[in-house]
């Protein structure tokens, strides 16, 4: 075994500021292959910056992001999905207008190889590739137990069934890192357990590597193999759980401290 | 009796016509929800090069490829100039680009082509055809082919495809079907190079018609009325929207114009459509919005 193998995601000196305001300030940190990351903080603290740079939404003003071997200074969100990362957000986005099934089709996008003239014409590859994308994705909406709502369209269904529906259509995509925004908020404990699950049956069965954002610490704590912990824009934690868990600072940024 | 079916069948193949170009603009408001004003441009545009071609001694065929290849460059163009800067901007801010798009190639068009007035025959003659004792327009008829040939074609692309699936995710979630690996700047290109070819074959047909002029452009207007009826979303619904339109307002003509003064045909889409605004705001089959309040 490689007791140091190189790293899936490795951030370096990432800095990212609105107009002047600084949102995320030299920020590097390193997610091992088939671990779940996460990353906490307080609200404001730059977790979903820090997620948008990675996969691309927003542009880094500084610093470079090593994926996967590939080191470049900005992602663009196709390109991200292309080389293996796939993502929900921290307020659905989703095709509501669309059914939970082609949801999650749509996750499958970049499986295709058939062109579209063979797609049209329903000749070649695609009739083939057609049984695999709906095979591949009737799975992965069983893997997360919403068969019942395959042919829902997705507005119309409860909050937490949506966020499953997204983690579906990301997991669809057959991805290497899931980065998930989020994914139990707004859930009530019983749901949140189930999710927290199927996290953690996702990283174990396909060997996919997690970057989580999460509020809720004993879910965190609970799940993840590596804690980042974020304040104000600014790294002030970064190793295991238990040693996060321990830093002085970290429980300064949560409880505060006296002044 | 037999003088109603024909005024009706008169009417509707002439609704096929504005179906056309209502096409135009479902496909693009679909694609991105902007109600492109340019549509009419791009019809003018196009009828306009390939008549000019034709005028030059280009044989049919190459003056439409060649002139479909100008209107992927439009496309080309209007998504890195246009589309591309103004990402995730209102739709109100992208309508006006578009009313914008329609004065520069109304004048591209006019600066080089020329604005003189030119015929178009596209070779099929405009005598009535005996259909059971009914005359039909052969050239209405020949029209409506085209438009369930353009279609079935569409209907293809964007059922079997993975185009269409992508195309309706951008509709809905430009973010996530980023995040999906879609490429947006793909899938804008597509949509208004195949609003390109819609416009040129409306143009072709309507310039076949009215002869090729500036006025051409306004069959924007008429599309007006036939998506409020259809629903700006839907391609079924431009069709039977055009058909409604073009059925009622021949109709009106021959039986209500004795009574209320001629010339009803050129208003009465519109009432029809207002009363639709008033009953049926998204039209026969516009998507309702789901919102969570």
């Amino acid at each position: 075994m490689n007791l140091f193998p190189s790293p899936l995601l490795e951030l370096s000196h990432i800095s990212l500021s609105f107009k002047g305001v600084k949102a995320i300030t030299d920020i590097s940190f390193a997610v091992a292959r088939g671990e779940i990351c996460a990353l906490i903080g307080p609200n404001g603290a730059g977790k979903s910056s820090l997620l948008n740079v990675i996969n691309g939404v927003y542009q880094a003003q500084e610093g470079q992001i090593r994926f996967d071997g590939e080191v470049r200074r900005h992602m663009r969100p196709h390109h991200a999905a292309e080389r293996g990362m796939a993502r929900s957000f921290q307020n659905l986005a989703l095709f509501k207008g669309m059914t939970v099934l082609d949801n999650v089709l749509t996750g499958r996008n970049l499986k295709r190889r058939s062109s579209w003239i063979e797609q049209a014409l329903g000749i070649g590859r695609a009739p083939r590739e057609d049984d695999e994308q709906r095979r591949r994705a009737e799975e992965v909406i069983e893997f997360l137990n919403i068969q019942s709502w395959r042919q829902s369209l997705v507005g119309t269904l409860p909050y937490g069934l949506q966020k499953r529906v997204e983690l579906a259509r990301a997991l669809a995509a057959e991805p290497q890192l899931l980065l998930l925004d989020e994914p139990m908020a707004g859930m009530n404990a019983a749901e949140k357990k189930e999710m927290s699950r199927f996290i953690v049956d996702i990283n174990r069965e396909f060997g996919t590597t997690v970057v989580l954002i999460e509020h809720d610490i004993g879910v965190v704590m609970g799940i993840s193999s590596h804690v980042v912990v974020l304040d104000y824009g600014r790294k002030i934690g970064d190793g295991p759980p238990e040693e996060v868990r321990a830093n002085p600072e970290v429980i300064a940024a949560y409880l505060g401290t006296r002044h | 009796m037999d003088f109603f079916f024909e005024v009706l069948i008169g009417g509707l193949l002439a609704g096929v016509m504005y179906s056309l170009v209502a096409i135009g603009f479902v496909l693009i408001y679909k694609a991105s929800g902007v109600f492109n004003f340019a549509q009419g441009a791009m019809v003018l545009f196009a009828a306009l090069t390939f008549v000019s071609l034709g005028e030059r001694g280009v044989p049919f065929w190459i003056a439409f490829l060649v002139t479909l290849g100008a209107m992927l460059l439009l496309a080309l163009a209007v998504e890195r100039l246009v589309l591309r800067p103004l990402v995730n901007r209102s739709p109100i801010t992208l309508f006006m680009a578009t009313l914008g798009l329609a004065y520069i190639t109304e004048g591209a068009a006019q600066a080089l082509w020329g604005a003189q007035v030119h015929g178009l025959d596209l070779g099929i003659e405009d005598i009535p055809l005996d259909l059971g004792g009914l005359l039909v327009s052969q050239f209405d008829l020949f029209a409506a082919g085209m438009a369930a040939t353009l279609v079935l074609v569409l209907s293809v692309l964007f059922n079997k495809t993975r185009i269409g699936l992508s195309l309706r995710a951008v509709a809905d979630d430009t973010l996530a079907a980023q995040a999906v690996g879609i490429r947006l700047s793909r899938i804008w290109v597509v949509v208004w190079a195949v609003a390109g070819l819609v416009a040129l074959i409306t143009g072709l047909l309507w310039g076949a018609r009215l002869g090729v002029q500036f006025s051409l452009s306004l069959v924007v207007l008429k599309a007006l009325p036939v998506l409020i009826i259809g629903g700006f979303s839907s391609v079924g619904g431009a069709i039977v929207g055009g058909l409604i339109v073009g059925a009622s307002e021949k109709l009106a003509e021959i039986y209500a114009g004795p009574l209320i003064g001629s010339g009803i045909e050129n208003w009465f889409p519109y009432v029809l459509a207002m009363l639709f605004l008033l009953v049926r705001p998204t039209g026969l089959f516009g998507e309702r919005s789901i919102d969570r309040v």
